[in-house]
């Protein structure tokens, strides 16, 4: 099994060769759109009136709810014992990774003044004043950092033996990256026991991470009294909408992969079954979320909330939450049917759907809530800059990038945690196969 | 002080055999065994009498920091602020966000840097017999012989079918 993942990080097809020129591409357009925004300011955006937070708020929630799926994909089903966890874990905190990064960069983005965005910590400066830590704004700063750093070791230390391998199984200058990086692991049995019982703590600190981490940002919206925002739904909204763009982005990225790669001896269409069916379910509580908002504006009987949700369908972002509504709760329902889910190109259509109108979802929530508050006279129309624009296209092209040159570094199937789950070879049975 | 220790390095195909293997050194005495394996096994964890690990005791302390550290930052830089809203100046609510992300950064951290001392990690003498296929697909039993008595090793190990059998030296540990 070594050889057949080793492999891949050998020099890379043509198909990767092909693609990363467009992924860099779109990085540098990234980079230079968010240089265009840092040197004129945010006047460049579309942002404007009480639209203070638009496209590029909407992609930091978005990126944040994948990189939190990444980790209850990867520390939920492994305490669950799931096992067919262990072959797309990898590739789901990879994910993760890539995009804490590119959530990381929009929290600044979305700031505009980045070279101000050390006050947003708390050190003793001399103008004594201290960052309010009742804002949900700090429990942001805290949350994300906490799960930067949790997600980042949780990926280290799960790849060590993976690492330990690559290296065994490489030759060349790479070989000294892996031996460097995978610590001098030997697989003994004073390792592995130790190793099991960190991963073990590392899985249950991460699962309750992964889902704070979306409900922090969501009291970013809730604790407001923005109409379509002050609703206590948001939190586990946020959550279930995070585990749900997280798996279908999984898809997204593991259905090529695999068969760019010719993996699919170790993620068989079992595992794409499974992660059909759980993209599924995600999809139904989020569905049920967006019905429950919509009850609860027209029961709630406040005259405010229920315009703020009928500008909402019927206003003037109409095509934006019916967009939504389509990828997100009524393509999945395909997912039912096992034709569907058995069929890789419509799963990987559905998930890329799904992708979208999760993204649409953000948008939908933030800036129809915003552009149709309480005050008649503040409400404005949003539409997004030719720069926000290019950020928000760059930020896909930014996340392809490193997932592809991690993908390309890195081993992308859990070797060793593959081999665990795999019924192992018993010397008995051999016996009684020779005559 | 400083030289090798002798011992016997066996290659294993398959997890059972090995189980085998290193129930019956420990049964005619010899105890200072280690296998490398590619993956984690855990009758070969019970077979060598793991139990209990440090690791998890560090984590509680951590996460137990982190709270305190957490509640310290809150209640030190809300004491004397404003009272906005009516709002009290130290709020459990507000301020259980933050202990709580704390506490888990801190207990993780713990976590990580106990599991470093306990399985002594990273290794940077290579003092540890091994064989690239530990990692692959084969399992290997090391075990240190006092001398006269490798002969004796050979022959417990032999009876279990190793793919491969080898005399080797190792580094005395620091």
């Amino acid at each position: 099994m070594n050889e057949d993942i080793l492999r891949i990080l050998d020099t890379p097809g043509k198909g990767w060769w092909r693609l990363f020129p467009f992924a860099a591409a779109g990085a540098v357009l990234f980079l230079g759109s968010w240089a265009h925004q840092l040197v004129e300011g945010l006047g460049v955006s579309g942002l404007g009136g009480p639209v203070t937070w638009g496209v590029s708020m909407a992609s930091f929630v978005f990126w944040v709810g994948i990189a939190s799926s990444g980790v209850l994909i990867s520390a939920v089903l492994f305490l669950f014992r799931t096992p067919w966890r262990q072959a797309v874990h990898r590739a789901a905190e990879v994910m993760t990774v890539c995009a804490m990064m590119t959530a990381g960069l929009f929290l600044l983005i979305h700031l505009g003044r980045v070279w101000r965005a050390y006050w947003l910590l708390p050190y003793p400066g001399s103008h004594l004043l201290w960052p309010n830590l009742r804002s949900p704004l700090l429990w942001d700063v805290f949350a994300l950092s906490t799960y930067f750093v949790v997600s980042v070791l949780f990926f280290f230390l799960g790849m060590i033996p993976d690492l330990a391998a690559a290296r065994d199984g490489t030759t060349g200058r790479r070989r000294e990256l892996y031996r460097v990086i995978s610590l001098g692991w030997r697989g003994t049995d004073r390792q592995w026991h130790h190793f099991g019982k960190a991963y073990l703590l590392l899985a249950g600190l991460a699962t309750p991470l992964a889902v704070c981490v979306p409900s922090v940002v969501s009291w970013d919206f809730a604790t407001t009294i923005v109409p379509g925002w002050h609703s206590t739904i948001l939190a586990p909204y946020f959550v279930a909408g995070a585990l749900y763009s997280g798996v279908a982005m999984v898809l997204t990225l593991v259905i090529p992969m695999r068969k760019a790669w010719g993996l699919e001896k170790y993620l068989t269409g079992k595992h794409l079954d499974a992660l059909a069916k759980l993209c599924l379910l995600a999809g139904l509580v989020v569905t049920y979320a967006y019905a429950v908002q919509v009850f609860l504006a027209w029961y709630g009987a406040d005259a405010v909330e229920r315009a703020s949700f009928w500008s909402r369908m019927f206003g003037s972002y109409w095509w934006a939450s019916w967009t939504m509504i389509t990828c997100t709760a009524l393509a999945p329902q395909l997912l039912w049917f096992e034709r569907v889910r058995r069929s890789i190109p419509a799963l990987w259509a559905v998930s890329i759907l799904v992708d979208i109108g999760m993204w649409l979802e953000y948008y939908v929530v933030i800036v129809t809530s915003l552009h149709h508050g309480y005050e008649p006279f503040m409400w404005h129309l949003y539409r997004p800059s030719f720069t926000e624009v290019g950020i928000l296209v760059g930020s896909v092209c930014w996340f392809l990038f490193w997932f592809m040159l991690l993908t390309r570094l890195l081993p992308p199937v859990a070797i060793s945690a593959v081999k665990e789950v795999l019924p192992p070879r018993m010397r008995h049975e051999r016996e009684e196969v020779r005559p | 002080m400083s030289g090798a220790t002798h011992g016997i390095l066996a290659a294993f195909e398959y997890p059972d055999s090995t189980v085998d293997a290193i129930e019956s050194l420990r049964k005619a005495g010899f105890e200072e065994i280690r296998v490398s394996s590619p993956y984690v096994a855990h009758q070969i964890e019970a077979a060598m009498g793991w139990d209990g690990s440090p690791v998890r005791v560090c984590t509680l302390v951590g996460g137990l920091t982190g709270a305190a550290a957490g509640f310290a930052l809150t209640a030190r830089t809300s004491l004397w602020s404003a009272r906005v809203g009516g709002r009290p100046e130290l709020g459990v609510p507000a301020s259980i966000v933050i202990a709580f992300e704390l506490s888990v950064l801190f207990a993780a951290l713990a976590a990580v840097i106990a599991l470093l001392i306990a399985a002594r990690l990273p290794r940077t003498r290579p003092n540890v017999v091994y064989d690239p296929s530990f990692s692959s697909d084969r399992f290997g039993v090391f075990v240190r012989v006092p001398p006269g008595r490798s002969d004796e090793a050979c022959r417990i190990l032999r009876e279990r079918g190793p793919a491969e059998l080898r005399e080797s030296a190792e580094a005395d540990h620091a």
